[in-house]
């Protein structure tokens, strides 16, 4: 869990916030609220799911509620994998 | 079209004012290389760069009425001036020659700063009284043609392009202003008056603004585009179609004058074809059209311009673009634009117009200007859409319309339809936001903001306030549709869509941009139809598609709008990365700028290498930081000194 928590929160630094060191980021903070990634970030953020972890998100599970923190991600891949 | 420069002494006239003039003009040679004309008396330099479109030769300006009192340069085109010269020649007014110019010293004579009301046309017009000692500098009402002006060392200089007012004298200042750097990375263009040089400013379209020994006045609108109150009775509605098919004939015809050949661009969208409809209706002429392919499939629109181009028996050809086409022209196009662009949407159109030319057309006429007053633009769906989900935030079915917006895209922000709802704000009320439809494209700046240096955000700045405080007062007491419409023409389309995809991009190749639309009949016509009108449900250009049934094919008519779009990120780094780019965002040079935050900017290149899919906003991101460093390197870096000892096309000099 530790381990992808560090995965998710190097993928989402590197490639929406381009700053590394300015933007302090929480694991409960919404991305869409911080207009971290916009709603096509999301599908960024998917095709990088599917390819790392494996998995397949249906569209029904591209909701806000599995993919719009680094710990909801976190759970929500825990939940896809186990 | 043409160049115009110049020069009013408030305090103290440039030093070598006629090389100086000279300079300003060389610099325009692009927008008029047929010859050049030069006015100088003790207080004024007039200076004009021509291009033979209307005009024969012996049109060259600077033009002066009867007794030589009044004198004009000016860029454009009047073209109802055979109308107003038999009214002038009535009254006793005598014309010198042909050109359709020459009505405004006369017309000047007779109304003062008045005739500008009298005009129906696209120009840039500096006009000098040399009784009242007073230069007139006047922009069309809808910012077709370009001015600019700035005052340093007790002279005021002005332009048709900025460059040319950093050419007139090494002296004057070259800086870029960081908080319009911040407003074109949150709107894709500055606000009002501003430019991205500091101290240098733009003419608003409609407005004038005059120079005296006393200095410079403010800027005063002698037109208002004012939205009128639904009505009453109900007006038919093909009533309303007929008379704009009337109208926008009549626009098509007035702008079809001309000693030269005229083209037409044909995108295969809506707009362009109905202007090239209304052109084979007028004229007998063979017609050339031109158009952008793209060799990407996802940006092609190949098969619908041969259709168009089909029925309508033109004599079409395209240009293909390749990522590297873009890429390689890219630093022109940015010296051409004068200002940061987001997307690179204008460097097709600047290859474009080099064809046109190369095929001997110095005139196109463009639908421009349509998706801005008949309601075509996606965003005023997009927020017609919102506010319907608004109204009920929780309904499932509402929430799947935002599903039919940008089928088109490969990255479309609506796959998922419950991001998409909290992206698009849909629980936000229209009337409690003065941007509602705008809001969630600009929340994008932000983010690109980001990007910028510590030191230009230092100050405490909100693009949002100077916005609200430019055009809160004209859009108070009008709902979400007509405020997101009024946004659009006044600060869009002049400062964005006219400027550098249209004058800048056509005027690089000596090409004149003609645009039917943008008559001021046609849009005080669009201002007065119902919002309901111009979008039916979501059937964008309802109105207008109604007006043209019968003149186009069915499937252009009923074809759903696919907006002009460019490839951005991959034109730069879909192969090869060129040297110039590599260099622009090199840590290096992005140290030299001081510009933006050379990690952030090195993060984001990284992306744009690895080639993974990327969102709008990288896209805008990286256009926005390359343009911006091409046009520090080719504006505050290097600045122009190519002006020969002699210009060798002078053909008129006056002195007095």
């Amino acid at each position: 869990m530790q381990e992808n928590t560090d995965k998710i929160r190097d993928f989402i630094i590197s490639n929406f916030l381009f700053d590394t060191e300015e933007t302090p980021l929480e694991n409960d903070t919404s991305f869409l609220e911080q207009g971290i990634i916009d709603s096509t970030g999301v599908l960024e953020l998917v095709e990088w799911l599917e390819e790392t972890f494996s998995i397949k998100v249906t569209d029904e599970e591209l909701i806000p509620e599995n993919l719009d923190s680094v710990n909801r991600l976190s759970r929500f891949i825990a939940r896809k994998t186990s | 079209m043409s160049g115009v420069a110049g020069y009013f002494n408030i305090q103290a006239a440039p030093k070598g004012s006629l090389r100086s003039l000279e300079q300003m003009v060389w610099s325009l040679r692009h927008r008029g290389p047929d010859g050049f004309g030069f006015f100088q008396d003790d207080l004024t330099g007039l200076g004009r760069a021509h291009l033979c479109t209307t005009e024969p030769e012996i049109g060259l300006q600077p033009l002066c009425n009867e007794d030589q009192t009044v004198w004009v340069a000016a860029d454009g085109e009047i073209y109802n001036h055979t109308d107003l010269r038999s009214q002038l020649v009535q009254k006793g007014h005598r014309f010198a020659g042909d050109s359709d110019m020459e009505v405004l010293v006369h017309l000047y004579e007779e109304k003062d700063v008045n005739f500008l009301s009298e005009l129906n046309g696209q120009y840039a017009i500096a006009l000098y009284d040399t009784r009242k000692q007073v230069l007139l500098l006047a922009r069309d009402r809808m910012g077709i043609c370009p001015l600019f002006y700035c005052c340093h060392g007790g002279s005021c200089y002005f332009a048709s392009e900025m460059k040319a007012v950093f050419a007139a004298d090494r002296s004057v200042p070259c800086q870029i202003n960081s908080q319009v750097l911040q407003d074109i990375f949150t709107f894709w263009s500055p606000v009002g008056a501003d430019t991205i040089f500091t101290g240098v400013e733009q003419v608003q379209p409609g407005h004038f603004v005059e120079v005296s020994r006393q200095g410079i006045s403010q800027q005063r609108p002698y037109w208002h585009l004012t939205y009128a109150e639904e009505p009453v009775d109900p007006v038919s509605e093909e009533e309303l179609a007929e008379e704009l098919q009337t109208l926008l004939t009549d626009a098509v015809r007035l702008r079809l004058q001309a000693h030269v050949p005229i083209g037409a661009y044909l995108s295969g969208g809506l707009d362009s074809s109905v202007v090239t409809a209304l052109i084979r209706r007028c004229s007998a002429h063979p017609l050339s059209t031109f158009a952008v392919a793209f060799e990407d499939a996802v940006y092609d629109e190949r098969q619908k311009q041969l259709r168009v181009s089909k029925h309508l028996q033109t004599e079409h050809e395209q240009i293909v673009c390749r990522y590297a086409d873009i890429a390689r022209c890219f630093p022109r196009v940015i010296f051409h634009t004068e200002t940061p662009i987001l997307r690179t949407a204008p460097a097709p159109l600047f290859l474009l117009s080099g064809l046109a030319r190369k095929r001997g057309c110095p005139v196109i006429l463009s639908g421009e200007g349509a998706d801005e007053i008949f309601g075509g633009y996606d965003l005023f769906k997009e927020a017609k859409v919102r506010a319907f989900i608004s109204v009920q935030p929780d309904s499932a079915c509402r929430a799947m319309l935002l599903k039919r917006l940008y089928p088109y895209l490969a990255l479309s922000p609506t796959r998922s339809a419950s991001f998409a709802k909290q992206f698009f704000a849909t629980t936000v009320h229209p009337e409690s936001d003065l941007f509602y439809a705008h809001q969630p494209r600009w929340k994008n700046g932000r983010f690109l903001i980001g990007f910028l240096s510590d030191a230009l955000t230092a100050d405490d700045y909100s693009p949002l306030e100077k916005m609200r405080g430019f055009v809160a007062s004209s859009m108070h007491g009008q709902d979400f549709f007509t405020r997101a419409q009024y946004v659009e023409s006044r600060l869009l389309l002049p400062n964005y869509l006219l400027s550098s995809q249209g004058d800048r991009m056509t005027m690089a190749h000596s090409v004149a941009g003609r645009y039917p639309f943008l008559d001021h009949r046609v849009v005080e016509f669009a201002a007065r139809v119902p919002g309901r009108l111009k979008m039916k449900g979501l059937q964008e250009k309802y109105l207008l598609k109604k007006a043209m049934r019968g003149l186009l094919p069915a499937a252009t008519v009923q074809r759903k709008k696919q907006p002009y779009l460019a490839p951005d990120i991959p034109s730069f780094f879909g192969g090869a990365v060129p040297p110039y780019v590599e260099h622009l965002l090199s840590p290096g040079y992005l140290n030299t700028t001081g510009l933006f935050k050379p990690a952030m900017v090195t993060n984001l290149v990284g992306k744009c290498r690895a080639g993974s899919r990327q969102g709008f906003r990288e896209n805008m991101a990286l256009v926005g930081i390359l343009s911006t460093q091409s046009l520090y390197e080719q504006f505050v870096e290097n600045r122009l000194t190519d002006c020969p000892e002699s210009l060798g096309k002078t053909k008129k000099i006056i002195q007095m």
